[in-house]
């Protein structure tokens, strides 16, 4: 249970989001020249890191907005908020 | 066995007041090389070991665990067995492992406290309904014992559940598995070190793995918190941090690492004598031999490897305890737990090959794996040893996420399992 800073509606507890896992996962171009390992790797491979990871949220309860937030998944502490379409921060591995 | 527990061995060591009992397990230093060592010194991985030497005559193993033994997710489970599971590969899976159960104490000469109480999954709407008859029907075809519960029925086999029809979650009936029931998780992960420790496997705790040594599409051992280790086969079993592991070799599995939570009440006189599952609204009740209610909660919808989980999930599972049994409403919480569980998209798990020589995973049991711990256990072994699957677990290899054969049990366990 944590706070999250949504960029449109200020700090909001985390229960009034839903998670929408990682982050930055494009969707192929050609999805018909996409092999089948290709399809495997984007539909269901995840990075789960334990450590920063990049990920997207929804306001769900509230403005409804995606954005995208980097989190430390090993004690949940978040360290940057940037809106969809933002370059991610550089600053973290 | 050298120290065979009976009761003699009772009696003999009362008369000493309990001090000459022999240490159940070994505690050695790691060996320069091993045939083959397992990653996770839980229930399946040490059940993984102890199969793999008494089945497949392998004696030079190691089990690594980087904390102590049964310490993680093993010790933090609602203890939950069952095997009513939709599908014919999961129906024979699970089976599997409840059919090693009911043997499991005489197995092991170890008491695993495996109780057949039952376990009952409720129906709180028409969809449950169809869904809940439909698997009894699949559940009875592939030789699973289950019968589907009226409403008076489910009131008649555990009379605290409240039945109004006006509350929020009615109960439309259920289903039940006289077969399943609970065990006590810590036994299970004791009697296995002991029985593998007995065959000469090393049980190395407090050992980190730190990287994975590969050569070419093969590995060559283990970097650990106590040094290289030397292996030609590494079966990895470590839960929620499955994915970490896979990273070391380069690997990404299909899984999100999430906290699931459980309570336990203050201990009170028996008042449930079966297992209650409520899957659509995650509020999972039994009780304890020591008469504490064990509650399970659901997961929470993020990726976090925080063993504690957010507040709102277990207060969202409570409404629905209390809903459901107002008996229990001026009960106290003692303790209140998390774990971290590896969930696959299609809520199936992994026994399986990958395409690195000599490295095969164990993973993505998600919320219900303490169930499944000797049949998982002599699944993998199977596969290590042979370096094939069993046929029980052939439909749990890695390659269905690219084939698309999956084994779809979200729906079939209702969400949790």
């Amino acid at each position: 249970m944590f706070l999250i800073n949504c960029p449109f509606c200020g700090e909001r507890d985390q229960s009034e989001f839903s998670s929408g896992g990682e982050a930055h996962i494009v969707r192929p171009k050609q999805p018909t020249e996409l092999s089948d390992d290709e399809w495997a790797e984007y539909l269901f491979m995840r990075k789960n890191i334990k450590g920063v990871q990049f990920e997207r949220w929804n306001h769900v309860h509230g403005c409804r907005k995606w954005f995208n937030v980097v989190r430390d998944t090993s004690n949940d502490k978040i360290l940057s908020v940037y809106k969809m379409g933002e370059k991610p921060p550089v600053n973290y591995k | 066995m050298k120290n065979k527990y009976s009761v003699f061995s009772l009696i003999k060591n009362a008369l000493s007041q309990h001090e000459n009992w022999q240490q159940a397990w070994g505690n050695p230093e790691p060996k320069k090389e091993y045939d083959a060592i397992i990653v996770g010194g839980g229930g399946h991985g040490l059940a993984t070991a102890y199969y793999l030497a008494k089945k497949h005559n392998l004696k030079n193993i190691a089990v690594l665990e980087k904390g102590w033994i049964g310490g993680g997710n093993t010790g933090r489970n609602t203890t939950i067995i069952r095997s009513n599971y939709l599908w014919d590969a999961s129906a024979g899976l699970y089976d599997h492992a409840l059919k090693l159960w009911e043997n499991l104490s005489q197995e092991l000469n170890y008491n695993v406290m495996f109780s057949q109480r039952g376990v009952m999954n409720l129906a709180h709407n028409l969809q449950d309904v169809r869904d809940l008859k439909r698997r009894t029907h699949a559940n009875r075809l592939n030789g699973i014992d289950a019968v589907w519960l009226n409403t008076e029925e489910v009131k008649k086999f555990c009379p605290i559940i409240n039945t109004s029809s006006d509350i929020r979650y009615p109960v439309l009936g259920g289903t039940l598995q006289r077969r399943a029931g609970t065990a006590r998780h810590d036994a299970v992960a004791w009697g296995y070190a002991r029985g593998a420790s007995e065959m000469g496997v090393d049980i190395i705790q407090n050992c980190e793995v730190k990287g994975i040594k590969r050569n070419g599409d093969r590995v060559e051992g283990l970097e650990t918190t106590k040094g290289f280790i030397k292996t030609n086969k590494i079966g990895v079993v470590a839960a929620g941090h499955s994915s970490v592991i896979a990273n070391m070799a380069g690997l990404k599995l299909p899984l999100e690492s999430k906290p699931l939570q459980a309570l336990v009440s203050e201990p009170v006189k028996p008042i449930i004598d079966t297992v209650v599952m409520s899957n659509a609204v995650h509020a999972y009740v039994s009780q304890s031999d020591k008469g504490e209610l064990v509650i399970g909660a659901g997961t929470d919808s993020y990726v976090s490897y925080t063993q504690r989980g957010s507040h709102n999930i277990v207060e969202e599972t409570l409404k629905a305890i209390l809903e459901l049994y107002p008996i229990f409403s001026r009960m106290k919480m003692l303790r209140q737990w998390g774990g971290i569980v590896d969930i696959c998209p299609d809520a199936s798990p992994i026994i399986s090959k990958t395409n690195i020589k000599g490295l095969y995973f164990n993973c993505g049991w998600g919320t219900g794996g303490f169930k499944a711990t000797p049949g998982s256990g002599d699944l993998f072994a199977h596969t290590i040893a042979n370096d094939e699957p069993h046929k029980l677990n052939a439909a749990f290899n890695l390659n269905r996420f690219v084939s698309g054969d999956l084994v779809d049990e979200h729906g079939a366990a209702a969400v949790a399992h």
